[in-house]
């Protein structure tokens, strides 16, 4: 049954309609990357905010990142897409896509800052306020900068999500990868096989080099640190 | 140079400082002792508005010290060594020691530089520089930490136990470091149970106990007949 999902006149028909799949595959491209700065600038943003000790930020940024963490992205992209216009805002469909995925993912990636920052001994807070620093110097040339090798790994993860949620922007016809195959799978212009195959085989070439990058860079950071470790058992060899 | 006046602290429903008044005058070096719990470290946080007091005044020079002006009165006058030391852990000593001067005081990076190597030969550090500070042992870190004090230029250093996290023997190149500053023109208040440094170095010892100053003298006058019996108690465990 296989042989018959891939005969080779199914992959030919694919082929034939590479130019518009290069295009699906550039607009996925275009909503990733601009969802991925959305949802970085979103997530340091309100992640500061969740630590901040006003009340008020605290609870807009609680507030935000349950939203959007406990509803569907279907449903706000549906929201967007269908309703809003209704009030008189017409989005483009791939500004949505960039609009609600980068939202989106931006909960995640709050959640993410905020733990990066709580573990950040309360020390590192102290000997910044001591010197004069204050609070956005603190995070930005002191705590964040500590948290990179924590919080790395989970924020690539969100990005790969993400890079994956963009595939809903197909339900309203996005013209991205995943709608790309569907639509010419349904429409009989290639085979249901082929088109799904290659769609995932796509997606996977951009998501699997970033969750191995982040892999290596968790790897080489550990041995950098056992690393010192080692050195400094020397040090302490000498000494004694 | 600093002065509390009427400072009460509370931490919830705790007490932890009450009614603490006290006076440091310039390039004096104040010895604070107690037992853990007396409000030693608090009165020393509340001289730079690390803790902001629950009521009362902190004056430095002259200038009451609010929650809007702590930056710009109590950081720059004052600089900290802490018992954990807290040094960046992300950078390398040298980047430890000019990143407040270069990003606050604007200093130019090269006159930072060796501002910072200046202060790096006073703790005998100076082949350190450039690695980062995990790789240092406590002692190490300590005095890097001073070193990072003094880059900042302030005229007041706090010492908030700078000795008790140490293994013991590294305590003395720490206190070592401490005694050779002691005959700069710098105003030091220093939370510490080494009675031994208090001797050598204090013009002042105070002795704290359940959030109030109860005696105070010359180190002599701790060594030879200290009149509390609290006092006494306490110093005979320590001495």
């Amino acid at each position: 049954m296989i042989n018959q999902i891939l005969e080779l006149w199914r992959w030919q028909d694919l082929f034939s309609n590479w130019p518009r799949l290069l295009t699906a595959f550039g607009n996925t491209l275009q909503v990733a990357l601009l969802a991925l700065l959305l949802s970085l600038f979103l997530g340091v943003v309100f992640g500061l905010m969740s630590t901040s000790n006003k009340l008020l930020l605290r609870g807009i940024s609680r507030v935000y990142v349950e939203f959007f963490q406990n509803t569907p992205l279907p449903i706000q992209v549906f929201f967007v897409y269908y309703a809003l216009p209704y009030a008189g805002i017409v989005l483009e469909k791939k500004l949505i896509g960039i609009l609600c995925v980068g939202i989106y993912t931006g909960a995640y990636m709050s959640e993410v800052v905020r733990a990066g920052i709580g573990s950040i001994p309360k020390g590192q807070f102290e000997a910044a306020a001591s010197q004069g620093f204050t609070y956005i110097q603190t995070m930005t040339l002191i705590i964040l900068p500590q948290t990179v090798k924590i919080i790395l790994p989970p924020l690539v993860n969100q990005m790969v999500n993400l890079i994956k949620n963009t595939s809903t922007v197909a339900m309203i016809a996005g013209l991205d990868l995943m709608y790309f195959a569907n639509s010419n799978a349904t429409n009989g212009y290639m085979s249901y096989g082929p088109a799904y195959l290659l769609c995932g085989v796509l997606y996977f070439f951009i998501c699997f080099p970033l969750s191995a990058w982040a892999r290596n860079y968790e790897e080489r950071l550990k041995k950098r640190d056992s690393q010192q470790a080692k050195e400094l058992e020397k040090v302490e060899e000498v000494v004694a | 140079m600093i002065k509390l006046v009427n400072v009460n602290k509370f931490f919830g429903n705790v007490h932890v400082l009450k009614d603490v008044n006290l006076e440091v005058a310039e390039g004096e070096k104040l010895v604070i002792i107690g037992p853990s719990g007396s409000g030693k470290s608090t009165t020393v946080r509340c001289m730079n508005f690390l803790e902001e007091p629950t009521s009362g005044e902190v004056y430095i020079n002259g200038t009451r010290l609010t929650h809007k002006n702590k930056i710009e009165i109590a950081r720059n006058t004052t600089a900290m060594v802490f018992q954990q030391f807290n040094l960046y852990p992300h950078k390398t000593v040298l980047q430890n020691l000019t990143l407040a001067p270069i990003k606050l005081q604007k200093v130019p990076k090269a006159e930072a530089e060796d501002l910072a190597y200046k202060y790096l030969d006073i703790v005998g550090l100076r082949e350190k520089s450039n690695v980062y500070p995990s790789t240092l042992s406590g002692g190490q870190q300590q005095r890097v930490a001073i070193a990072r004090a003094l880059c900042s230029r302030a005229k007041i250093i706090l010492f908030d136990e700078p000795t008790s996290a140490l293994d013991p023997e590294t305590v003395q190149e720490v206190l070592d470091v401490m005694i050779k500053l002691s005959s700069e023109n710098i105003t030091m208040v220093v939370v510490t149970h080494e009675m031994g440094f208090a001797r050598q170095v204090a013009d002042r010892v105070i002795f704290m106990d359940d959030g109030r100053i109860l005696e105070e003298g010359s180190p002599e006058h701790f060594f030879v007949n200290p009149t509390e019996e609290r006092t006494k108690a306490f110093l005979s465990k320590i001495l």
